[in-house]
């Protein structure tokens, strides 16, 4: 026998909730205003678990133009130009349907990007998956990375890298986060309150149909089990060629100054776009669902109200300005229509052949969300895992051991993945994917922008506080040995069930140690994405921030070091801390020894700064080659610079644990004898020389420079095969 | 004949900025025309763009050919003036029968990004005129169709003319199965019309006209192009 659960237990909403809506209604909510509140109140929409806590993160820097809580954050880059950035979560319905999941996610960023009035100018991934030994997670990955080349192609955006992580506790639950980047002048800002009463509200772009109804409160904010086959129908489809003629329309509405405000049509769509747009400038709206063009005529106000049929965007104009709009719609040949007019007072009022649906304050949707302090504590295995460090043995033959390294595909050659994404349009690429952060020009100045994804759910899941301040500064040397200074973070923090006080827990470690890097970085968060839920059977995911760090240099510098650029002769120096001892999660010990256990060393908010700023010395000095530390330590680092550049080299080291541990804040650099400038307050030592046909690590072993190649390059494409 | 190029802007096109950044960087005069434009005249060459024309929905180009600017593109070909076509652009000239040929997904079913690449075959045409036989160009490709057929009779006529200008190679010019990134036939990457005016490459040659990202390779096809602007007979 089935339990009947109400209708609105069935729309994944708690009896407390709806107690507290009947409140503010001062009456029981009618079906569609039931539809409306449970999506937007849904964990997705409202960050009801992770709200109280995301206040830690420092915000504030005078270049600050735009922080969180708008479509994207914007930050001032000088001379005029604004970049905007953000990045967001498409995880579940990757998991159930991995093409449109991963297509549509790219969709809904990019359309968070110009929604501000900026022309999206990249987009990066950062993907997970279970091990690729299981016929499945293969199929996810391949189907996720054809839905973000398939899109992200197609709309015409380049994408510029990312970054894979693999580990058995994401093979039922993947993570795909996507992070995109756009440029504007200043005065091409447009922010999404709708303001003038009388203006009216215009949905741009493609039709409202039943695809992706629920996708955020089904899908998103809740777990998984094995009857999540049964959700695909709330996976959204993603179209490019639609979306592309609506950036083309949107921009061409902003230039001529035709767009009062704009908001982008995501989780909970017309629900979201308009109680929200409304909210924010203090404003009422009243929306007629008979004006929606429909993809299927005999919608419920409840599904068009909800429906995430993507490549939409509700824009407020003049009623003077009606006729223009239309016209620039018409050109890039996608529908305008108007479907509401803003009013003064406040309320949202729905109305649908005729009748009233809906009537209430809009701000109640967003504003008046839900907001949860969750029990917290440690998990109870904590105090045991740190306890069992991993057990290394005297002497290893790292012959062995680095190829074992290089045969792990999120360690080896992942040029199967971007060399199926469009890199190199707009002409900006001056970095390409492959390297540890990207960079791009600005065309017509002296600026480049970097970007580097991070994550680390391995060093994470042992010590999420100090595993997200050591993700904060990994992705700050990744954009300072490019040879830009971090300048703004976007966060998205991945996470399991908040209703267990073990995730809630890391939920807050991992925020306080992002914060504190940031502090020490003096770089604002200026966006972020809280994905929650994912679990599957029970079963959390480590907790997985990833950061997306923006990097800015002014001038570009001349020659930015490659990993291709090391030469026959020239020296190698390590830059940071010495360490032999950080092993816990270390891809030695997760890759050779299948151990789990040990806790991650912690980061030094004194040196790390230093290390970040010295990368950046040296590759505005014209270093060939600057290369962070991360996965394999220096052993990978190395062989990374060997393979890509076409040299060996030989390093001499005492003990063959400083070749793999991976204490955060270091970085190799390779260049001419005498050729590093002084880095005042920063440990800097000579390890070896380049040169010959063996990485040769002397008496801890070699390997021939073509083995290495060969093992490295065929590592993740093997496994697909 | 004002010199002038117009670049063709179909809804789905995403170089079109590009192409007109690297034109007007080689001292071109270069100007986005969108599709919906009947009148080129005061035109002296055309360059159809990269990217999604229509969305690439049906077969690439398919729609592009029965835009309102295509009787323009053909009545400037025929009369002599440079047509080029980049990448989609050259699958669109393909569909209007412009050019012969077609293509078709690449070998591996893949889409492919990254640089290839290719060898000047013949100096004939708009394309290739201020390059050498046996130049060997490093010019990023960006392509899911870019696997080119044709029927035996086309090929023969093509490669007997001397009207194929690019080659897929390796990077010392050798032509064989593993320098072939599509699987191309005759591993052609570049052709030309029987007059020589109309020509279609799948590799983006303005993604490699400046050295800050990572080759100028493709600046002497792009000069090729804009010097026969003045030399080529132009009836308007």
């Amino acid at each position: 026998m089935t339990s009947v659960l109400s209708p609105h237990a069935q729309l994944g909403m708690t009896d407390g909730e709806y107690d507290s809506l009947v409140a503010i209604l001062g009456r029981e909510p009618r079906p569609a205003e039931l539809a409306m509140y449970s999506v937007m109140w849904s964990e997705h929409c409202s960050y009801k678990s992770s709200r109280a806590w995301l206040g830690r993160f420092p915000t504030e820097a005078p270049w600050v133009v735009v922080g969180p809580g708008e479509n994207a954050g914007v930050v001032d880059l000088g001379d005029g130009w604004l970049a905007a950035l953000r990045i967001e979560s498409h995880n579940h319905p990757s998991f159930v349907e991995p093409y449109q999941g991963a297509a549509t996610g790219v969709g809904g960023i990019l359309r968070d990007i110009f929604t501000m009035g900026a022309r999206p100018i990249a987009v990066w991934n950062a993907i997970r998956f279970g091990s690729l030994d299981d016929a499945r997670n293969r199929y996810l990955l391949q189907g996720v990375v054809s839905g973000i080349a398939g899109y992200g192609n197609a709309v015409g955006v380049p994408t510029l890298g990312g970054e894979l992580e693999l580990s058995a506790g994401y093979a039922k639950n993947p993570l795909v986060n996507v992070m995109a980047l756009g440029l504007l002048r200043r005065e091409q800002l447009v922010l999404s309150g709708a303001s003038g009463e009388g203006n009216l509200a215009v949905l741009l772009g493609a039709s409202t149909g039943r695809d992706g109804i629920g996708g955020a409160s089904i899908l998103a904010s809740t777990g998984f089990d094995e009857a999540s086959g049964a959700k695909r129908p709330s996976v959204q489809i993603g179209d490019p060629f639609e979306e592309k003629k609506l950036i083309e329309a949107c921009l061409e509405l902003y230039d001529r100054g035709l767009v009062v405000g704009i908001q982008d049509l995501g989780a909970a769509g017309i629900s979201c776009a308009a109680s929200e747009s409304a909210a924010k400038g203090g404003m009422g709206m009243v929306v007629d669902l008979d004006d929606v063009p429909l993809r299927e005529p005999d919608m419920t106000p409840g599904e068009i109200l909800m429906s995430e049929s993507q490549e939409r965007m509700l824009a407020i104009v003049t009623p003077q300005d009606l006729h223009s709009v239309k016209e620039v719609a018409a050109k890039w040949e996608i529908d305008a229509a108007v479907i509401g007019t803003v009013t003064a007072g406040g309320a949202l009022e729905v109305r649908h052949h005729g009748e009233v649906v809906a009537d209430v304050p809009a701000a109640s949707l967003s504003e008046g969300a839900p907001s949860y302090r969750r029990p917290a504590a440690p998990p109870a295995v904590l105090e045991r895992l740190w306890s069992d460090a991993p057990v290394l043995p005297a002497g290893i033959d790292m012959e062995d051991v680095l190829l074992r390294l290089l045969d792990d595909p999120a360690i080896g050659d992942r040029s199967w993945i971007y060399h199926q994404y469009d890199h190199l349009l707009f002409l900006n690429t001056v970095v390409e994917p492959g390297h540890d952060g990207a960079l791009l020009r600005i065309k017509g100045t002296d600026k480049a922008l970097a970007v580097s994804t991070d994550g680390n759910g391995a060093v994470c899941g042992l010590d999420p506080r100090r595993g997200a301040a050591r993700i904060v500064y990994e992705a700050a040397l990744n954009v300072a040995v490019v040879g830009t200074r971090p300048y703004a973070v976007v966060d998205n923090l991945n996470l399991g069930n908040p209703e267990k006080p073990a995730v809630m827990w890391q939920l807050i470690e991992t925020i306080e140690g992002m914060s504190e890097a940031c502090e020490a970085l003096g770089i604002p968060v200026v966006g972020g994405n809280v994905s929650l839920y994912n679990e599957t059977d029970g079963a959390d995911i480590d907790p997985t921030p990833v950061v997306g760090m923006l990097g800015l240099a002014d001038p570009i510098p001349q020659q930015p070091p490659r990993l291709d650029r090391a030469e026959e002769g020239m020296g190698i120096w390590l830059v940071g801390p010495e360490d032999d001892a950080d092993f816990a999660a270390a891809a030695y010990t997760r890759v050779v020894l299948a151990h789990l256990g040990g806790r991650p060393g912690d980061v030094d908010h004194e040196v790390g700064p230093a290390v970040v700023r010295a990368a950046t010395k040296l590759a505005q000095a014209g270093v060939p080659v600057v290369h962070d530390l991360s996965a394999g330590g220096m052993a990978v680092a190395l062989a990374e610079v060997c393979i890509r550049s076409g040299v060996g080299a030989s390093v001499v080291e005492r003990s063959w644990r400083g070749l793999l541990a991976e204490g955060p804040h270091r970085f190799l650099v390779v260049a001419p004898a005498g050729a590093l400038p002084d880095l005042p307050g920063v440990p800097t030592r000579k390890v070896g020389t380049m040169g010959g046909t063996r990485i040769d690590f002397g008496r801890h072993g070699s390997v021939a420079l073509e083995h290495a190649r060969r093992v490295w390059q065929e590592a993740l494409p093997r496994r697909l095969r | 004949m004002t010199g002038k190029v117009a670049v063709v802007v179909f809804p789905g096109s995403n170089c079109e900025h590009d192409v007109v950044h690297a034109l007007r960087l080689l001292g071109g005069d270069a100007e986005l025309v969108w599709h919906r434009v009947s009148d080129l005249s005061e035109f002296s060459g055309v360059v159809l763009p990269g990217g999604f024309a229509h969305g690439d929905y049906l077969r690439t180009g398919a729609i592009a050919r029965f835009s309102p600017v295509m009787p323009e593109v053909e009545r400037l070909a025929a009369a002599g003036a440079p047509v080029l076509g980049i990448c989609n652009g050259f699958q669109v000239l393909c569909e209007a029968g412009l050019l012969p040929g077609a293509m078709v997904a690449n070998r591996d079913l893949e889409f492919i990004s990254r640089p290839v690449h290719v060898r000047v075959e013949s100096t004939g045409g708009v394309l290739t005129a201020n390059a050498s036989v046996g130049d060997v160009l490093r010019i990023p490709l960006n392509s899911y169709e870019g696997n080119f057929v044709a029927p035996p009779a086309a090929l023969d006529a093509l490669e007997s003319a001397g009207r194929v200008v690019l080659r897929y190679c390796d990077a010392e010019g050798n032509v064989d199965e593993s320098s072939n990134p599509n699987g191309s036939t005759n591993a052609i990457a570049g052709i030309v019309g029987a007059a020589g005016n109309v020509a279609g490459l799948m590799p983006h040659p303005e993604r490699a006209s400046e050295a800050i990202l990572g080759s100028a390779d493709g600046r002497v096809l792009l000069e090729s192009f804009l010097a026969s602007l003045h030399s080529a007979a132009v009836v308007t």
